[in-house]
């Protein structure tokens, strides 16, 4: 039985969430909720639902998750945040994200938890590149990974071989930054920007990522253009981003 | 040349109009009327006064003082535009951070009946 999401953080002895977020997944988030727990008996798991117009909220309560339910649209940033806040208000040490569509496997939660609690870093990435050549990437994906890379080389001052991995682990340090400032569209590489900017680090650990179970993704070649100008002006924008003196 | 000073200064007036008429069935709140209302009323002054757009034009470096106005309205209308768009990603913003804490408060009412329904 899944720990209910508010006791865990009292109890357990690692404290870790795994955060799925959703959008109209109800062919395949109960699946991908059975696999996470199956793959990490005993973790508490939160879906957030980002206002889906199907059975979503359902078949992952069925499964056995607990829904943080949105009461409007916000995109997948507005929704991995939201999950993020409510882990941090109730004490969670560790958040896992793997998202709804069944792309990342929940098999690898605890390889990413492990480099967590290692310590040396504030942030995980699930990466598809490490030892992979990312076979199910479409060539438009594999292609912006490949300009973001180089994009992102001299921001970050190292490589990053999967800037758009959605399969990350965040620790208490990172989980107080993001419940506070987390881009709200294509979050995943503007996100690493945020982290660079605290100074804070971050590593890659292999994982393996399937084609999706159903459904569509959210980034199409007619909205591929857009994406590379909003991130590409989301990522400068953080750079040059004023916080205001301190106080 | 007048016959477009002419559409001009009937055009702001409608907008003025329209405008007002929008805050008194209160379909705009006052706050967002001004920025329109001010952008109207500097589109009637130059259409109105042909001395101020000349002056303007030669200012400018602009023989045609109808493209003087031209400018100074376009600007105008880029001004208003901007304020609104801050205005809009201020209340994205906030609406962002409320569906946020809504659906927290939703879930942690939720576990607090479980708890309370158990016991």
């Amino acid at each position: 039985m899944t720990p209910p999401v508010n006791q865990a953080a009292n109890q357990g002895a690692r404290r870790l969430l795994v955060l799925i977020p959703a959008f109209n997944e109800e062919s395949a988030v109960g699946g991908v909720v059975r696999e996470v727990r199956s793959a990490v008996p005993g973790t508490p798991i939160l879906v957030a639902d980002d206002c889906s117009v199907d059975a979503t909220r359902t078949e992952a309560r069925l499964a056995g998750a607990q829904v943080l339910a949105l009461p409007h649209h916000l995109g997948l940033g507005g929704c991995v945040q939201a999950g993020y806040r409510l882990a941090y208000e109730l004490g969670y040490d560790y958040v896992i994200r793997v998202d709804g569509d069944g792309q990342h496997d929940p098999r690898d939660i605890p390889t990413i938890l492990k480099a967590l609690e290692r310590g040396d870093c504030e942030m995980v990435i699930g990466s598809r590149f490490v030892d992979d050549d990312g076979t199910h990437t479409s060539w438009l994906r594999a292609a912006g990974i490949v300009f973001f890379r180089a994009v992102l080389r001299p921001i970050l001052g190292r490589p990053v071989r999967d800037p758009t991995s959605g399969f990350v682990g965040v620790n208490r340090t990172a989980l107080a930054l993001f419940s506070a400032t987390f881009p709200l569209e294509y979050p995943e590489i503007e996100a690493l920007v945020v982290l660079q900017r605290k100074r804070f680090r971050f590593v890659e650990v292999p994982c393996r990522f399937r084609p999706r179970h159903s459904g569509q993704s959210t980034i199409t070649p007619v909205k591929s253009l857009y994406y590379i100008i909003h991130v590409l002006l989301g990522v400068f924008v953080n750079v040059l981003k004023f916080e205001g003196r301190r106080k | 040349m007048d016959r477009l000073f002419d559409v001009v200064a009937v055009f702001s007036l409608v907008l003025i109009v329209w405008v007002l008429s929008s805050v008194r069935r209160t379909r705009i709140r006052v706050e967002y009327s001004v920025s329109w209302l001010l952008a109207g009323a500097v589109l009637l002054v130059l259409a109105s006064w042909r001395t101020l757009d000349d002056w303007i034009a030669s200012a400018l470096g602009i023989s045609n003082s109808f493209i003087a106005l031209a400018v100074i309205a376009g600007a105008a209308f880029l001004v208003v535009l901007y304020r609104l768009s801050l205005r809009i990603s201020g209340l994205k913003d906030s609406s962002i951070t409320l569906a946020q804490q809504v659906a927290i408060l939703e879930f942690r009412l939720e576990a607090l009946n479980e708890k309370r329904r158990i016991e």
